[in-house]
């Protein structure tokens, strides 16, 4: 049950993370002075402040914000899944715009000039020339995001949220076989992580840019 | 915001200090540098294992390296919460607990920082002091070691405010330190979440982003020195 949750929230969470990170990647390289301000501030804002300190302000103190009717419809439906996954996609989409974006750096700008002169505009310059180059040399970067994220679900237990850590504990509280669900709960996140490693070795080998 | 900042910043400072144990940021602050400095030498050890020349210890520092990169951090939290006393046979503080966890999560961290500053270093260096005459472990300790160890000063400053960051998962086993302070105060207080966990993420923004920028001055300063000296070599 545990693990299936632990996916589930990476998955959720990747998503969120992978959609917005190239957004914001996009948006910071547009050159508008505002926009990219924007961007640094976000980057900035997520990348030094705990990630469960940002999760409790989802959970205990947005939540809170919101109306009584959206409220009760959350703790029905398991608001601290939704929170948690939402917390750490936009943790994550601040790593993961800067990968791209150091990505983005290693494509020469003579390729912007010559897209842009072929006459595709910015949207199309970055769709079809610099965002799948430069996810290409990213790729091991990001790798690495996704395994930190599958770490990073394990924080969820501090919000109550079903996961792998605390159905370990929940276990654990019952039956005090506590070495035995411990080794268990360790080596299933061994296995996942192992999967993600070896996954990113080959999808590296596979999308290796050429002459590297 | 003010007003919480105003009535509990003792609280949050140093927890109950004077009249019980220490706690809030002051101990975020001792745990993080407690944290790295004794990771530090451990993770000289094991990145000089990743780099020697014998294939066992290499694979086994290498294994471990995959191990410790591939758990949450907070599954050796719960390993040392449940191992050391199991292991000692008393009840051992939550900060020790802690700390022991930081260790061994940071050292192995700390140890790939420092063994990429290894390789990178111009193989030159290392066939050199070998031609002269000195050990692999002389080598490593006169010549590869200081060279690396400066160049990689700004990771290590960058591994410390993460560290300082992962102080906060103390707060799981309830470990006296910031984010449990801001979460004693939400449960006084009762009706103004928002205000505590967003006044909390800023007293850590504001520790972290000064550090951040350390880290980019102090880079500066390490680029500036390599480029004056390989001036000087040539």
């Amino acid at each position: 049950m545990g693990i299936v949750s632990t996916l589930e929230l990476t998955l959720l969470a990747g998503c969120i993370a992978f959609v917005i990170g190239a957004v914001l990647a996009v948006v910071r390289a547009s050159g508008s002075k505002l926009a990219s301000g924007f961007v640094v501030v976000y980057v900035a804002y997520h990348r030094n402040i705990p990630l469960l300190v940002q999760i409790l302000f989802w959970y205990f103190g947005i939540t809170a914000l919101l109306p009584a009717v959206i409220q009760s419809w959350l703790n029905q439906h398991g608001g601290g899944f939704l929170c948690g996954a939402i917390a750490i996609g936009l943790c994550m989409a601040a790593y993961v715009s800067e990968d791209l974006r150091s990505g983005m750096r290693a494509i020469p700008t003579g390729q912007y000039e010559a897209a842009r002169a072929m006459g595709l505009s910015f949207m199309q310059t970055m769709r079809y020339i610099v965002i799948p180059q430069a996810l290409r040399h990213a790729i091991a970067s990001l790798v690495n995001e996704m395994l930190l994220l599958l770490k990073n679900t394990s924080l969820l237990m501090a919000i109550g949220v079903a996961e792998l850590t605390y159905a370990t504990r929940q276990i654990e509280s019952q039956t005090f076989r506590t070495f035995e669900i411990f080794a268990f709960a360790t080596l299933c996140y061994l296995a996942i992580s192992f999967c993600i490693m070896f996954c990113g070795r080959a999808l590296e080998r596979h999308f290796r840019v050429a002459g590297r | 915001m003010i007003d919480i900042l105003q009535n509990y910043w003792l609280l949050l400072l140093v927890g109950q200090f004077p009249n019980g144990p220490l706690g809030g940021l002051a101990m975020t602050l001792i745990l993080a540098v407690c944290g790295i400095g004794l990771a530090f030498p451990c993770s000289i050890a094991i990145a000089l294992a990743l780099t020697s020349p014998f294939r066992a210890l290499r694979a086994s520092a290498q294994a471990l390296v995959y191990i410790v990169r591939g758990l949450p951090l907070l599954m050796f939290i719960f390993w040392a919460y449940f191992a050391i006393p199991a292991l000692l046979g008393t009840s051992v503080p939550g900060v020790v607990t802690m700390l022991f966890a930081l260790v061994i999560y940071e050292s192995v961290y700390l140890a790939e920082v420092i063994r990429g500053g290894i390789q990178a270093l111009p193989a030159g260096q290392t066939e050199a002091a070998r031609a002269m005459g000195l050990t692999h472990l002389q080598t490593q300790r006169i010549v590869v070691l200081p060279q690396v160890l400066y160049n990689v000063l700004p990771s290590i400053l960058s591994q410390f405010i993460s560290t300082i960051k992962e102080t906060s998962l103390g707060y799981v086993i309830s470990v006296n330190e910031l984010t449990f302070a801001a979460n004693q105060v939400n449960s006084i207080l009762l009706t103004r979440p928002f205000d505590v966990y967003l006044l909390l993420a800023i007293i850590y923004f504001t520790l972290c982003f000064i550090l951040t920028s350390c880290v980019r001055l102090l880079e500066l300063r390490v680029e500036r020195g390599r480029k004056s000296l390989r001036l000087k070599t040539q």
